[in-house]
């Protein structure tokens, strides 16, 4: 092996030539260590609103030209949602983390599961995906991020262990996805993964409904998350959203923060006797 | 007993109000017997950026020779210093290359960005960045570390005052752990200057 290929892997990808010392360290008795991971709750929901204007006069003239949604005013788009703690163990290393990632000036996706793993992924595929709109000089699809994604999680047999709720709207309309860590993916109106998935998918079980406004489902994720936050022990802190409608997107950043820290002294730490210095350099 | 506490180490960075702070303890042991009370565990990779690494002591200094490798050639090759953040993707992505096979180590990250801004960041053994504001932890001490940092910190702390909580967070972190201590050194940075101390503390 040339001192080259010791230094800079060929292309980029992974490399592996610790893991053979890796393994006689776990055979010798060493555990291995753990990884930070966004034990999270992620959601995201689909909403489209028809409304119709109040006059008979606007609604007939729907009904005439065939075309209701004339009369009237629609408004569809995915609203995803994130809790915002990530942990090491029982420990929370993050407060206040990004779980929503950026993909596509259309498309977000959160992300669960080992933080460096979402965090690779995403960005790995929102490079792939600006690549794509370069050389074609369109908006992004969903679904291109969709198999862009999946395919090397297929690959890798599930050992990237990443959990991704990916959602936008192109062309064709909003869509939402769920993308598990081996590969397999789902297509659905509301999701939630994570380990507060639970805690949030029975508010959207109760609550969901087709003909949400972005208000109503703004509050719906809101309150999902929240859940997730205070019944879920590895989901905490504020809630991140994130609205994606045709041509435009609001990443509402820390949008509530439920955990406000209240109880700081206002004095804070006075340290009179000053600290022990051994030796002093200054330049 | 873990990979992470086969040598031991404790690390913090704070920010200040246009300065940041970096220290660590100094002790390098095997186990439970103390081989050396002077180990180096903060590097300075050019005036406004420090890198500090916690966990095994080889993978430590193995990382920390790459990374000048390949901040050594950036500087060749741009003709001048890297920034903090991308420094940070940097390290992320070499430890990432290494997600089935990694590298024992958690780096700490220190810099002053642009217009003096302070930037600090830590990251776990494959890679994954924590972007903090206020303070970050590494090493065997970090449970204690977090907080004590937690109740004594407080935001835009002028440089003596920064000095003097980051030096009381580590030294009480330290006293609580068995595999880190013997003193301690810390970096704090201004625009215009850094100043570095040894620290006197419990030396058990």
């Amino acid at each position: 092996m040339s001192k080259a290929e010791i230094d800079f892997p060929p292309k980029g990808g992974f490399s592996f030539d610790l893991c053979k010392r890796n393994e006689m360290l776990i055979k010798k008795g060493v555990q291995p260590p753990s990884y930070r991971k966004t034990g999270t709750t992620i959601v995201g929901l689909i909403f489209q609103y028809c409304g119709f204007h109040s006059t008979f006069l606007e609604m007939l003239i729907g009904c005439l030209t065939k075309n209701f949604k004339e009369g009237g005013k629609t408004e569809d788009g995915v609203i995803l949602g994130a809790d915002t703690r990530a942990t090491a163990g029982t420990i929370v290393c993050d407060k206040n983390c990004e779980k929503i990632h950026y993909m596509a000036p259309n498309i977000y996706c959160c992300g669960a599961g080992t933080a460096a793993n979402t965090e690779a992924v995403t960005d790995m595929v929102s490079s792939q995906l600006q690549l794509h709109r370069y050389h074609t000089g369109c908006e992004s699809r969903v679904i291109t991020a969709l198999m862009l994604l999946k395919s090397p999680l297929f690959n890798y047999q599930g050992y990237v262990q990443a959990a991704l709720v990916l959602g936008g709207v192109d062309v064709t309309g909003p869509h939402l996805h769920t993308i598990y860590p081996h590969g397999l993916t789902d297509t659905l109106p509301f999701a939630t993964m994570g380990s507060g998935s639970l805690a949030a998918m029975t508010v959207f079980e109760s609550k969901y409904r087709e003909g949400l406004t972005r208000d109503e489902g703004i509050q719906l994720v809101t309150e999902a998350i929240c859940s997730g936050i205070f019944n879920d022990l590895g989901s905490g802190s504020n809630v991140d959203v994130c609205v994606i409608t045709k041509g435009h997107k609001d990443y509402l950043r820390n949008h509530l923060l439920p955990n406000p820290r209240s109880y700081i002294s206002p004095k804070g730490f006075l340290f009179p006797k000053k600290t022990g210095i051994d030796k002093f350099f200054g330049y | 007993m873990s990979i992470f506490e086969y040598n031991g180490s404790a690390l913090v960075a704070m920010v200040g109000k246009n300065c940041f702070a970096i220290a660590s303890d100094r002790r390098l042991g095997v186990q439970l017997q103390t081989i050396a009370t002077d180990f180096q565990k903060i590097y300075q990779i050019h005036d406004r950026l420090f890198l500090g690494l916690s966990g095994l002591g080889t993978d430590a200094q193995t990382l920390y020779q790459r990374l000048v490798f390949r901040h050594k050639l950036y500087q060749l090759r741009e003709e001048r210093d890297m920034k903090p953040e991308t420094f940070a993707s940097l390290v992320s992505a070499l430890l990432y290359e290494k997600r089935f096979g990694p590298y024992f180590c958690q780096p700490v990250i220190a810099g002053l960005g642009d217009e003096d801004k302070p930037f600090i960041c830590t990251m776990d053994s494959i890679g994954a960045k924590e972007l903090a504001k206020d303070f970050v932890v590494a090493g065997t001490a970090s449970e204690s570390l977090y907080g004590a940092c937690e109740a004594m910190f407080k935001p835009d702390m002028e440089p003596e005052e920064l000095f003097e909580t980051v030096s009381q967070a580590l030294l009480s972190s330290v006293d609580r752990d068995c595999l880190s201590g013997w003193g301690g050194h810390v970096y704090v940075v201004t625009p215009t200057e850094v100043k570095e101390r040894m620290l006197k503390g419990r030396m058990d």
